[in-house]
């Protein structure tokens, strides 16, 4: 299925700004942190198509996945 | 901090200065201070340009110690935007300075006759207050360069440009940063104007011959500042975030979450945010040698702060905030960090709120004044500001004025002040505390965004209504505790996440003062500081009727989550059921 990756601020660094690929059936947001080598640990937000999601969530195709790591400001 | 000043500008033959002992204001600093002095001595009904208003300057409880983050100021006075309280926060040095010098507070008071205009020059001496007509209508970069011929540069500055002598209601206080450069504001409320009222242009604070404020306990507070330090230090959000990027890191994630408010808020969404957002701006600013790390005093250890050069590595501002690239950004239809910084150093050269003035210029533009995305006309309005047209004027005014003269309906206040870079839609619990706040629409003053999108200090679903009081309320409380400290509010994205930071900031306030002070005591300053905000305001005849949203945001909903604002009324009211 495609599933379309955006990150940002450091998760950007030697990886992408967005990027559309194939994964398998039944992935997992922990699966796609996995696969960019994204440490689990440093995950802050996470989101598919705008709305917030946890670690285990699996993805559908067409979906868009956001990740973040714990940012703040204001 | 033993002394308070009070300098009544309309004294018969001219200001007099009275520096007294702290009374019954003993152990307040920051908003503590100003908010429960305006609530005790100034008169609800009072025109807030009036001699009755009063303008307190107040340094927090830690500013002007070795701790650090400590260098955050307060001014309060009753608002002539809101006709609420107002408690308007900055960084910059002059809280630091003050504190050594030893005031709690410097209270301007009454209103001179005539149109002299004064500047007032704070050293260890004592208070001069000085007629210098030569400053009159000069804008804030101007002001200080006159004036650091003068005085030089080992002091700090607190001034007004024309919008504040104007009397203009989103005018602001700058307050200069450790190079000098007029550029952290007490933005919002219209406190510029109040000191205009008094007809006081600049504020020089000289702490030569001063020494930093010693600690009750200098080896526990040296210890408990170190483990805050670490604390910082280690948090991802106050370690890592925020000093490469600064705050304009959350364009991205608010108009992910849907809750960017887009074109004066008629979408959750912008499509040119990948050209303004922070990741964007840390490289510009990186790459055209200005920084993207920059504290704005002494002694902070996040740095969220940044200097934005032009093209030609030329300095243009510092690093705009994630609101104002908001205001003048997204909110205007505008994708152009360099036009937005160019706006950014207007409004804090003219004196402007940059959240009011962008908001009111994207208000202008929904009532036809200029085009969205009409970068050279947002440019063009803000010169009327500057140049107190009599359009530059209502503009100049905020955004529910500009609304009312030119019929808009979608007018985005609470209490007459603008809200800013979340949309109450998307995320339901800074509705809550956009529309209960005691300062009206403000953030700051209770940061949900925190909990409900960034997911600190827990996590709310933001679509959802349950959670958001009880959240906002404790958010309300615990911000009104520490805008009294003098911390930056910043340090809070640490602390909802680490307790043993927060006990070792606990742990400061205690060894400074000689005291001990917990989690209890931190809740219950926070909850008196708002008793008295809302003890004014409720005098002053505001209601629970004016706790509430405009009525857009019940009634339009906001793309891409199709959802309008939905906590019941009944349920605002019980924000401050404590
Ligand atoms: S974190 Fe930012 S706003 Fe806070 S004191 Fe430091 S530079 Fe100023």
């Amino acid at each position: 299925m495609h599933v379309t990756v955006k990150l940002f601020a450091s998760f950007r660094a030697g990886r992408f700004d967005v990027e559309t690929a194939d994964y398998p059936d039944g992935t997992t947001v922990s699966d796609v942190a996995d696969r960019l080598k994204l440490p689990q640990n440093e995950l802050g937000i996470m989101m598919i198509n705008n709305r917030h999601v946890k670690l285990d969530r699996m993805l559908a195709d067409g979906d868009t996945v956001a990740l973040f790591p714990l940012l703040g400001g204001g | 901090m033993d002394k308070i000043a009070r300098i009544d500008m309309g004294a018969a033959g001219g200001p007099k200065v009275t520096v007294g002992d702290l009374g019954a204001y003993a152990g307040l600093g920051g908003r503590a201070m100003t908010s429960i002095v305006i609530s005790t001595e100034v008169h609800p009904l009072a025109h807030a340009l009036g001699a009755e208003n009063k303008l307190v300057i107040a340094p927090g409880m830690l500013s002007g110690t070795t701790g650090s983050m400590t260098g955050r100021l307060s001014v309060g006075c009753k608002s002539p935007l809101t006709g609420t309280i107002k408690e308007s926060n900055a960084g910059g040095q002059a809280a630091q300075v003050l504190a050594r010098l030893g005031y709690a507070a410097v209270i301007l008071e009454g209103k001179p006759e005539g149109d002299d205009l004064y500047k007032i020059y704070i050293s260890k001496d004592g208070i001069q207050v000085i007629v210098d007509n030569s400053l009159k209508l000069l804008n804030n970069y101007p002001v200080i360069e006159k004036l650091r011929g003068e005085y030089g540069d080992k002091v700090a500055y607190m001034s007004i440009g024309s919008a504040g002598e104007r009397k203009l209601l989103a005018a602001s206080i700058a307050c200069t940063d450790p190079e000098l450069r007029p550029t952290r504001h007490c933005g919002r409320g219209g406190v510029g104007a109040v000191m205009g009222a008094k007809r006081v242009k600049a504020i020089i604070l000289d702490d030569a011959g001063m020494k930093m404020r010693p600690p009750k306990d200098p080896d526990k507070y040296r210890d408990a500042n170190r483990a805050f330090v670490e604390g910082l230090r280690k948090h991802p959000v106050t370690g890592q975030g925020l000093p490469a990027y600064g705050t304009n890191v959350l364009t991205n994630v608010l108009n992910e979450a849907g809750g960017y408010p887009a074109l004066n808020f008629k979408s959750g969404q912008f499509e040119g945010v990948a050209k303004i957002c922070g990741e964007a701006q840390a490289e510009l600013e990186i790459k055209r040698g200005g920084s993207a790390t920059h504290g704005c005093h002494r002694g902070c250890v996040i740095q969220c702060s940044g200097i934005y050069n032009d093209k030609d590595g030329k300095y243009v501002s510092k690093q705009p905030e994630y609101e104002t690239v908001w205001s003048h950004g997204g909110h205007c239809g505008i994708d152009d960090l360099d036009v937005i910084a160019r706006l950014d150093y207007m409004d804090d050269n003219i004196g402007v709120d940059t959240i009011e003035m962008g908001v009111t210029i994207g208000v202008a533009m929904d009532a036809g004044l200029a085009a969205f995305g009409d970068a050279e006309a947002a440019i063009r309005l803000v010169e009327e500001v500057g140049n107190g047209t009599p359009l530059g004027r209502v503009l100049g005014c905020g955004a529910e004025i500009t609304g009312k003269v030119f019929g808009v309906e979608r007018v985005p206040v609470v209490k007459g002040q603008a809200l800013s870079a979340y949309d109450p839609r998307a995320v339901q619990g800074m509705g809550v505390t956009y529309a209960t706040g005691t300062m009206g629409a403000d953030h700051t003053s209770g940061y949900a965004v925190a909990t409900n999108i960034l997911k600190i200090g827990g996590d709310i679903d933001p679509l959802k209504t349950e959670g958001q009081v009880e959240l906002s309320r404790n958010l309300q409380i615990a911000t009104a505790a520490l805008d009294s400290t003098g911390m930056c509010l910043f340090v809070a994205m640490a602390l909802m996440d680490q307790p043993e930071t927060f006990q070792a900031m606990f742990d400061m306030l205690g060894s400074f003062h000689g005291t001990s002070m917990t989690g209890e005591d931190f809740v219950a300053l926070g909850k008196k500081v708002l008793s008295a905000e809302r003890d004014f305001n409720t005098r002053a005849g505001f209601t629970k009727a004016h706790d509430r949203l405009p009525r857009f945001f019940y009634t339009e909903q906001l793309a891409p989550h199709n959802i309008a604002f939905m906590v019941k009324d009944e349920e605002l009211d019980e924000v401050f059921n404590w």
